[in-house]
């Protein structure tokens, strides 16, 4: 076993995770651990944009992002987080651009901005183009850019070292501990304090857009230490994932005209019920449940669980027409298949590679997919961890980016929000736990800090029952997806409790075929597969508990949104016996809640 | 369909010298060569090792030879390869660790060698620097790389030298030296200049036909070379 000593550890090093480590390693000793080699992070997948109200297509304000964000967040969202991320929006994109970000531009040489769903000029309530994007693949490009401006400031990397789990003394960070991957050697990072940014949870479910490495750790490994997990049931379902594969088709399909079409032909976001008013760019949930309630009534296409997203130049022209759609200088939109080609190269890649359709000559044939989670470890504007109702802060605990809950998304996230997220508030915690760790001592550490992750690993590797891990993680998967996905049920909810309480039996008596130190993939992807089963748990209880509709959590029983009982976080404390909830108020400044139409 | 997966296998624990398993499985045409690889390890054998993440051919974690040709798995499916039998090998030119994992470090190193980060030490502007749409079209294609080394470990100049910087590293040269916001470009020009730099590119163009994100790998190499003859970016 090795031991190492920095003032900041970093876990992760997507997004979040590289801003929070450029920003701690200006004024701290930092490390960045990565189980992945940090450009294979998911922000890479990440296509349509990050939002700012840069106003440089049209006229667009600070505000108006706000309260659109507030607004999608079913009135869920902390208020005073929201406006902070969306104050700090336009600088730190000014920021990644400075940094080299090659953004798409526009005629005049700036920021080029396309519309996405949930985002409004507000006092027109027509979509107004915020999404600053690259082609469609802006996530890559960020993470790119931060990578890069990390090795340039000599950032210190651990690529391929697999946290497993924190070092706590005295009730604050101490450390964590880790697996080198190449190895199989355990090593100790002594630290003053850790910084969380561990990603998302959606290998949860069957249908996602996640991949294979987010598994979420970092919540995982806080539960087991008493912190609790707040607002696990919201979890956002993207309307358009390829069919049967979840791959993401970007809402910026339906930001260039793209609509999404059933069995007959109709362009059913225009219908009264769902969004007449802005109708393809609803905010996702809205989509999402649309789709849902189409597929139930037998308006799938030939009656299957899909639909059609259609992008073919004379749909889309055909429907900008009739929507009066114009560009920033008063003309009709119009668009052709080169146009189409030079906004979504990769989405066309995709569809041609995975489906062998062309979407400029075909329409695409689509499914909702699981695809970002809101909730997570809760956290303060500063990006410091905190326990309780009364946002109490562990010291030298920090986390940032999708595997926290800050909350500035609520119950639903928005479209080119999460981005956002994780440079604003990934900057925050790096440069707060810098700070911190500049007036405070390391603790002492314990005797064998590596004792409770190397009997984890212990336990996994000797187990010898006969259960396959792929066979758990398979019913779990498909389970979550069936009772705890866009729409939810009481006794579809209750099932999947219990089939997750049994699976969590059968993970005791795994078998794994791998007895090696080197590059024991089968081990780890075990350890992940314990993560995903505490967080089935904790989201499936979560959810259950929640006696109304709200943002992604959707539930046929209770279809309204009840702001008398439920205007609250829900935190869950995963213990011996099962999952304890309780509950804290959410932060308002000025906006009071309001029915949501679209 | 029924099709055989033949693995390269390798464990530096128990095996001298490296040898292939073949697992027998149901797949559908458009199955990717990684579901099959998940389905053997998921079900027949947990030992098989491999890198993997996003599964859609942007993470550029499981670059691999399959049939011979250096593709991603997430991105090849089994109606692409034309045949039932499959066989999937580590890329060369890097020593191997286990199975079809190879130690990547030779190929980050050289891809710091080339300062692959934006240069411009010009106070910035309040807001974002102005750069036209041809502008930013000039360097385009060469953003897209993802790293997974395909191309840099199809080139026989790369197998035959690993000090060879290799297409990879040449591609984000130029991805910073036709961006018109940079000022570094006489210092990237500088190191391709080198010894192992741009010259030991024989236009093979095997990292065009390998890049699975289509980049146009060997006339990037040849844009640059032509700045070093020159010293002119256009
Ligand atoms: C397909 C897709 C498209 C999207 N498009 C958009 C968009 O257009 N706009 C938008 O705003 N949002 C978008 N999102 C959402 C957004 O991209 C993600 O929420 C965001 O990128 C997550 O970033 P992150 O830094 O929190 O985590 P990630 O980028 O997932 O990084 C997690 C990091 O943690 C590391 N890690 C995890 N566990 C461990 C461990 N145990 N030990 C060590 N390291 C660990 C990983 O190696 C990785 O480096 C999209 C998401 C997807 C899936
Ligand atoms: S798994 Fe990401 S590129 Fe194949």
């Amino acid at each position: 076993m090795k031991t190492h000593q920095f003032e900041v550890i970093v876990v992760g090093a997507g997004g979040a995770g590289l801003m929070a480590g450029l920003y701690a390693s200006k004024t701290a000793k930092t490390a960045v651990i990565s189980k992945l080699y940090p450009t294979r992070s998911h922000t890479g997948a990440a296509q349509g944009g990050i939002g700012a109200a840069l106003g440089n297509e049209e006229e667009d304000r600070t505000e108006w992002h706000t309260y659109d964000t507030v607004k999608g967040s079913d009135y869920l969202g902390d208020q005073d987080a929201i406006e902070f991320m969306c104050e700090e929006a336009p600088g730190i994109v000014y920021e990644l651009e400075h940094m080299g970000l090659p953004f798409s531009r526009t005629a005049e040489g700036r920021i080029a901005q396309r519309p996405f769903g949930g985002h409004t000029n507000n006092e027109t309530g027509v979509p107004v183009r915020r999404a600053c994007y690259a082609a469609d693949r802006t996530g890559h490009m960020i993470l790119q850019t931060l990578y890069q401006q990390c090795v340039k400031n000599n950032v210190t990397f651990f690529d391929e070292f697999q946290v497993l789990d924190m070092i706590v003394v005295n009730g604050k960070a101490a450390g964590v501990v880790t697996i080198e991957l190449a190895t199989g050697e355990l090593h100790v990072f002594h630290a003053k304090a850790v910084i969380f940014a561990t990603g998302g949870y959606g290998r949860v479910w069957e249908i996602t857009t996640n991949a294979y490495a987010n598994t979420g750790d970092g919540i995982a490994i806080t539960l087991r230490h008493g912190i609790p997990a707040e607002d696990m049931e919201f979890f956002q379902f993207h309307p358009t994932g390829i069919y049967k594969m979840g791959i993401l088709i970007t809402e910026g399909v339906r930001g260039e005209g793209g609509v999404l079409i059933n069995d007959k032909g109709e362009r059913f976001m225009a219908k009264e019920e769902y969004a007449p008013h802005v109708k393809d760019l609803a905010s996702r949930d809205v989509v999402s449940r649309a789709m849902y309630l189409e597929m139930k009534n037998g308006l799938g296409i030939g009656g299957k669980r899909y639909l059609y997203l259609d992008v073919r130049p004379e749909t889309v022209n055909k429907y900008a027409a009739l929507d009066g759609r114009t560009n920033p200088d008063g003309t009709p939109y119009t668009v052709t298949a080169d146009d189409i080609l030079s906004r979504l190269p990769d989405i066309i890649d995709f569809c041609k590679t995975y489906l062998g359709v062309d979407p400029v000559v075909d329409p695409m044939p689509v499914q909702p997919t699981a695809h970002y989670a809101m909730g997570g470890i809760p956290t303060n504007v500063k990006g410091e961890v905190v326990i309780d109702k009364k946002n109490t802060v562990m010291p030298g605990v920090y986390a940032a980016g999708e595997t926290s809950c800050v909350s500035v998304h609520g119950s639903n996230r928005l479209g080119t929000n999460s981005l956002l997220d994780l440079v604003v508030f990934g900057k925050q915690a790096g440069v707060n736990a810098a700070e911190y760790a500049r007036g405070t001592d390391f603790q002492p550490l314990p005797a064998d800090p590596a004792g409770p992750a190397r009997e984890q690993l212990a336990r996994l590797r000797n187990s010898s029952g006969a259960e396959r891990i792929s066979t758990i993680g398979t019913e779990m998967k498909a389970v979550m997806f069936d009772h705890v996905g866009v729409f939810r049920t009481e006794a579809g909810m209750t099932e999947a409790v219990e089939k997750i309480r049994e699976l969590k039996e059968r993970f005791k008596h795994i078998r794994l075929d791998d007895r090696g130190t080197v590059f024991n993939m089968e081990l780890l992807n075990a350890w992940e597969l314990g993560n995903l089963l505490d967080i089935a748990e904790v989201t499936a209880v979560s959810a259950l508990t929640r006696r109304e509709s709200r943002g992604a959590h959707a539930r046929d029983d209770y279809p309204e949104r009840n702001d008398k009982k439920w205007m609250k976080h829900t935190l869950a404390w995963l213990q011996e016996d099962g999952v304890k909830l309780d509950y804290k108020p959410v932060t308002f400044t000025k906006y009071e809640p309001k029915v949501r139409v679209y | 369909m029924q099709v055989t997966l033949k693995i390269f296998r390798y464990d530096p624990e128990k095996d001298k010298k490296p040898h292939y398993d073949a697992f027998k499985m149901e797949a559908e045409p458009t199955d990717r060569v990684l579901d099959l690889l998940e389905k053997a390890k998921g079900y027949q054998d947990g030992t098989i090792s491999f890198r993997r993440s996003c599964a859609h051919g942007v993470c550029g974690s499981d670059a691999m030879r399959i049939n011979g040709m250096n593709r991603l798995a997430c991105k090849t499916l089994v109606q692409d390869l034309g045949v039932n039998k499959i066989t999937v090998e580590p890329i060369l030119g890097l020593p191997i660790l286990k199975d079809l994992i190879v130690d990547m470090e030779p190929f980050f190193d050289n891809y710091r060698a080339v300062t692959p980060y934006f240069i411009n030490d010009e106070p910035a502007p309040a807001k974002e620097r102005l750069q036209s749409p041809e502008d930013r079209e000039r360097f385009d294609d060469t953003t897209k790389c993802i790293l997974c080394g395909a191309c840099t470990t199809s080139c026989p100049s790369f197998w035959a030298n690993d000090q060879y910087l290799g297409p990879s590293a040449i591609v984000n040269a130029h991805r910073f030296i036709f961006d018109s916001r940079d000022k570094g470009a006489a210092e990237r020009l500088a190191v391709l200049n080198d010894l192992f730099g741009v010259y030991r590119c024989h236009t093979i163009f095997n990292c065009t036909l390998a890049c699975p994100r289509e980049i146009q790998i060997t006339q990037a190499i040849g844009e640059v070379k032509k700045a070093i003859a020159t010293g002119k970016l256009d």
